[in-house]
């Protein structure tokens, strides 16, 4: 870590910063990112609260399917992406009468990023909601509350912790998302070049601006670890403090 | 006053729950057994858990039937069904505060619930900083706060240790009373139940065996099961009609009893632990039973010691054990008349 920001003077590492290529990366990083998070967000918290809470056929089988990306080679998945959304791929034709083309847009990056990152969002979800004491949102139905408010009121509440424990991994995963991304959607400045692909396209070109890319991932990276130590302590397991590792009962 | 009538069946782990229970204004307390089904009552009635077929309506208000005239099953779920469900860990919501925790079914009585409870102070901390006793009234403020027509209860005693029991339990109990409302209360302990409701139900394995007023159950215990449940000392043996009338008893452990109940074959025989007396030497007084046995253990319960001896558990004032210095270890006779006895079936 040190090495990065010492190898360089700190001036060349802020004018680095301050570059086109590397600005272009931090938007393009910011926009797939925020969206690739919001898409997690969003549809991975109702999902993994429904896994938890019900017990269904085939649950074991959705939460092999969720925890599948952990395992599978990034190159991997790239190219099941490109079967799949590519123009020769599996719905290739759907798209193109939509006049879709999907690989190597910010769409693909999108994709790549929730492909990859949103396990461990899920797995870490799933962990924290079946960990609420069940009789907890039973209190809050028979004091009155609709299934919604007892979401939000105590589930969400309770299981914030781990949520918010899982969402940093997660948003950690997306931003170093490499290999998915540039299989699926290239690495072109301003379009699809992330900061992480940024570093790869400059490292024997301008050796010191990929250490100031590096620098300012550090950075980001450092502050998603601190926000998850500064997480309520409430939402903590009685055991310690919050990790990232929460512990899946569901495995 | 509406009553609130119950009719349950459904298939637990190892065993079928059904129960039929009709409660008005009055506390009703099942007692039985851990795994015997009672939390399971309390839940379907609060809709917390839906039974396989059943009734469950308050006065003209149907709140579950699984087979309505109609056609279509009704089935409330518990935010639309006026109950107060206080939970056997209590289960307050351990993000919010007190007043929030009291406050979470209905703002407009927090701060007289709060006053009523003697937890006004406590408003702002949260339910981990609060003793035993507190998270229970705090519990059962915010059970009351919604202004239920029916009380559940699940173990409102069990959470507490035995220092703060007795007080809490007095305080329940005039609480109950004050209220008025239909009121069904879950324990293990009979003594419990027998402090806090007017009518007791034993619930074993989903069936209720017997439902009376305490006193009833302790005269006449139905089976077995109920007097040792029940706190009584419970000796197998074969009955046969006996001399003057009474009924003779040949236990299993070889001594021969005698009760004025009536009985034939196979029984038990139920005699309270404060029914029995101790002495050095069988007395010569008008008991017909008498047991003579060592003394394998002496605990004291304040102002009483249960003494075991041999098969029995005898009940003495703390004084009485002083007096016939009772050791360990020692053979003493325990007496108890006929007419303290109840035979019933094994």
């Amino acid at each position: 870590m040190l090495a990065i920001f010492l190898r360089i003077p700190p001036g060349d590492l802020l004018d680095g910063m301050r570059s086109e290529a590397a600005i272009d990366a931090v938007l393009v990083t910011a926009k797939t990112s925020a969206i690739a998070n919001l898409l997690i967000l969003l549809v991975g918290t109702p999902a993994a609260y429904l896994i938890a809470t019900r017990r269904f056929a085939g649950r074991a089988l959705v939460i092999t399917l969720i925890e599948l990306p952990l395992v599978l080679p990034p190159a991997v998945a790239g190219i099941g992406l490109l079967a799949a959304f590519g123009r020769f791929g599996l719905l290739g034709d759907q798209l193109t009468a939509l006049g879709l083309s999907i690989p190597f847009t910010q769409i693909a990056v999108v994709l790549a990023v929730t492909f990859v990152a949103s396990p461990f969002y899920l797995r870490a979800a799933i962990a924290a909601f079946e960990a609420v004491d069940p009789n907890l949102p039973a209190a809050a139905r028979t004091l009155g509350a609709s299934p919604a408010r007892t979401f939000f009121r105590v589930a969400l509440p309770l299981a914030a912790g781990g949520l918010g424990a899982g969402w940093a991994l997660s948003f950690a995963r997306g931003i170093g998302e490499f290999g998915a991304t540039i299989m699926f959607a290239g690495s072109l400045q301003g379009v699809t070049q992330t900061l992480s692909l940024a570093i790869y396209e400059q490292f024997d070109v301008r050796f010191e601006l990929a250490l100031a890319i590096g620098a300012e991932l550090a950075v980001v990276s450092a502050a998603i670890l601190l926000v998850v130590k500064l997480l309520p302590s409430w939402t903590r397991s009685p055991s310690g403090s919050t990790t990232l590792f929460a512990p899946s009962r569901s495995t | 006053m509406d009553t609130l009538a119950v009719r349950l069946d459904h298939p637990l782990r190892s065993f079928a729950l059904h129960v039929e229970l009709e409660v008005g204004r009055e506390t009703l307390a099942l007692v039985g057994p851990s795994g015997a089904g009672k939390s399971s009552v309390l839940r379907a009635i609060a809709g917390l858990l839906r039974p396989d077929a059943g009734r469950i309506a308050l006065g003209p208000d149907v709140w579950l039937d699984t087979a309505p005239e109609t056609g279509r099953r009704i089935s409330l779920p518990p935010e639309r069904r006026s109950v107060g469900l206080v939970f056997q860990e209590y289960a307050l919501f351990p993000h919010l505060t007190v007043e929030a925790n009291v406050g979470f079914g209905g703002r407009a009585r927090v701060g007289e619930l709060l006053e009523r409870f003697h937890i006004s102070e406590l408003a702002r901390a949260r339910p981990g900083e609060l003793s035993g006793g507190e998270r229970q009234r705090v519990a059962l403020a915010r059970a009351l706060a919604r202004d239920p027509a029916v009380l559940l209860l699940d173990e409102p005693l069990s959470a507490l240790d035995a220092h703060t029991k007795g007080t809490v339990r007095a305080e329940l109990g005039e609480l109950l009373r004050d209220l008025g409302l239909p009121t069904v209360l879950v324990t293990h302990d009979f003594e419990d139940a027998a402090a806090l409701a007017d009518r007791v139900g034993v619930i074993v394995d989903g069936q209720i065996l017997q439902l009376g007023r305490s006193a009833e159950l302790l005269a006449a215990p139905a089976s077995g099961f109920v007097a040792s449940f029940t706190g009584a000392n419970l000796l197998p043996g074969s009955a046969r009609p006996g001399r003057d009338g009474l009924t003779e008893i040949v236990l299993d452990h070889g001594v021969t009893a005698y009760s004025t109940a009536a009985g034939e074959g196979r029984v038990g025989l139920a005699v309270y632990p404060w029914e029995i007396a101790l002495s050095r030497e069988a007395p010569a007084d008008s008991t017909l039973n008498h047991v003579t046995g060592a003394v394998t253990s002496l605990v004291s319960l304040g102002n009483r010691v249960r003494v075991r001896v041999g098969p029995l558990t005898a009940e003495l004032t703390t004084g009485s054990v002083e007096r016939l210095d009772l050791r360990e270890g020692e053979l003493v006779v325990a007496s108890f008349k006929a007419t303290a006895t109840r035979l019933v079936p094994l």
